[in-house]
């Protein structure tokens, strides 16, 4: 005998995801709209839109990279609920092994992908399998202290090997090009279509793929991941990889315009900080927003505020989002 | 009685150093229902999870199919066929029905188990609901979404906690009614219930809890008619 449930549910089936869509259309309307204001309210202060192109095209291009770097903070917080302050170091690292693959294997910058992804993957994964993983259920700002102390320890290590000097990757055939007629190096340009590519390629992985289903279900319910056979410290594991691969990923692409210093990490762990809360703790697609905003408000603020840090405008911003949506742009409510 | 699948044997354990459990006896043997009534904060759920190592043991020992469970390996055992569905479901709530059971699935490994379509046909409110996230599904779905999610994993012992919990009677009839050909399948069931007529009445087995131990156990048919039962769980 089978035995058959009959519908009981009374509501209607219309009424599925529909409202959240809509909410966060409606979010990233208001968004949008606050930011087309202020582009205009730049515009007229600079008074020419030469220099306001030059400020949205290089503010979309920064905000890519953004985004990238702070992917891979999102999403260890969205699975694990650690706040990865290593992140920023992570990248500083993936800037050096960069300079090692173009200064001292000869490879060009970009091609240096495919030996620091991977190996940043190993890293990642193996600091969670060594350090973290046997730390999960601590409190969680055991946690914390060990990701600080790592970003201490990449930092000083760095300086050991590398000195305290300020060094730089050169792009072959990096030029500045025209694009919607503001002026714009090449190498930011591929930076920003290499980041769009690898937080596809994420978001595909995490939407459309066996093991990324498996990470998100432990990123909603870690017991229930247990019960139905899932290792979680191996998704763990797997999390903690993936997310320093990104910040490989975006240290190699900010290479050729970025300083490389064993600090530089700092800067880029504080933008990311912002992009990740701006986004929605947690959310994968909030970070590409997040990344786009922060990225305009540098540059439009510069314009409206010329005398002014573009980070104060940054940390306006932040504050206003905190105050008014304070799970962020595309975050869940608790 | 037949040969014991899950055998917990004098387990001691509980919460932050607080003993719950003060040596609990109980065995679920092949294809065979088990019920474990009581009142609340008897230990029932706790028993529950004793037995899929989500809690560590402080004494005693807990064997599923003749190998000693862990602490915290919940998810090799959910491979090996042992699968608890806990009161508070544990589903997934941003991931979507069909990727719920998807994940069900996943502790199947090669294992025979249920065809999807008659675990649909079982609940065919998930059919309807396929694309809708878990969250935002009723208290009944999404029972019926974590019963069905865990048949997907092709269990050979269910664990049920409360599963009529927070449910209309209507919808409590709907699950027990799908318990019922889950067990005509040959699966074997070890189920909480507060609600004991209910489970009584089909239970081979019944186990009943008083403050962490087990105070009476016998068929189904013997407990229903005992009168410390009926006093305490079945309205006199």
């Amino acid at each position: 005998m089978t035995t058959t449930l009959p519908a009981t549910d009374t509501s209607p089936p219309g009424a599925r995801t529909a409202p959240r869509l809509s909410e966060k259309s409606r979010v990233l309307l208001v968004t949008g709209a606050v930011l087309l204001v202020v582009a205009v309210v730049a515009g007229l202060r600079a008074g020419s839109g030469a220099v306001l192109t030059q400020a949205l095209v290089t503010g979309v291009l920064t905000g890519g990279i953004y985004s990238l770097v702070a992917m891979g903070l999102t999403l260890i917080y969205g699975v694990l609920h650690i706040i990865n302050f290593a992140n920023g170091s992570l990248v500083a690292l993936a800037l050096y092994l960069t300079l090692i693959c173009v200064q001292d294997l000869g490879m060009h910058p970009y091609v240096a992908l495919v030996v620091v992804m991977p190996a940043m993957f190993a890293l990642g994964a193996l600091l969670q399998a060594t350090l973290l993983n046997p730390v999960m259920k601590a409190p969680i700002q055991i946690q914390l202290l060990i990701t600080i102390g790592l970003a201490l320890a990449i930092e000083n290590g760095l300086l050991l090997a590398f000195g305290p000097n300020p060094r730089s990757v050169a792009l072959p055939g990096n030029t500045g090009v025209q694009v919607l007629g503001a002026t714009v190096e090449l190498s930011r340009i591929w930076a920003f279509a290499g980041a769009l590519v690898i937080v596809a390629l994420l978001a595909l992985l995490l939407q459309r793929t066996r093991v990324g289903t498996e990470i998100r279900a432990v990123a909603a319910n870690p017991e229930g991941a247990r019960l139905v056979g899932i290792d979680i410290r191996w998704i763990y594991v797997l999390t903690f990889g993936l997310g320093a691969m990104a910040a490989g990923a975006a240290g190699v692409l900010v290479s050729p315009f970025t300083t490389i210093e064993p600090t530089t990490g700092a800067v880029f762990n504080l933008t990311a900080f912002v992009v990740v809360v701006l986004g929605g703790m947690g959310n994968v697609p909030g970070a590409l927003v997040g990344g786009l905003v922060v990225g305009l408000t540098e540059q439009l603020a510069g314009l409206i505020l010329p005398t002014q840090s573009p980070l104060l405008a940054v940390f306006v911003v932040f504050l206003v989002v905190l105050f008014v949506r304070p799970r962020g742009v595309f975050g869940r409510s608790a | 009685m037949p040969e014991p699948m899950l055998e917990l044997t004098g387990v001691r354990s509980g919460y932050h150093g607080l003993e719950i459990l003060h040596g609990v006896d109980l065995t679920v043997g092949v294809a065979e229902v088990v019920a474990l009534v009581g009142a609340n904060g008897a230990g029932k759920s706790t028993t529950l999870k004793s037995a899929v190592g989500e809690i560590k043991l402080q004494g005693g020992s807990v064997t599923y199919r003749g190998e000693r469970v862990g602490h915290g390996r919940s998810h090799e055992l959910a491979r090996r066929g042992l699968m608890l569905v806990p009161e508070h479901r544990a589903l997934f709530g941003s991931l979507t029905v069909e990727e719920n059971l998807a994940m069900g699935s996943r502790a199947r490994l090669g294992r025979p188990g249920f065809d999807k379509e008659w675990v649909l046909d079982l609940f065919p409110i998930l059919r309807e609901r396929r694309t809708q996230l878990a969250e935002t599904m009723s208290g009944g779905q999404q029972q019926m979404l974590a019963i069905a999610r865990a048949l997907m994993g092709a269990p050979e012992l269910l664990l049920l906690d409360e599963p009529s919990t927070g449910l209309s009677p209507k919808l409590t009839a709907d699950v027990f009614g799908a318990v019922e050909a889950i067990r005509e399948r040959g699966v074997s069931i070890l189920i909480v219930e507060q609600n004991a007529s209910h489970v009584l009445e089909f239970a081979d087995r019944a186990y009943v809890m008083e403050s962490g131990s087990v105070v009476l156990d016998g068929t189904g048919a013997e407990l229903v008619a005992d009168a410390r039962v009926k006093a305490a769980y079945l309205g006199g």
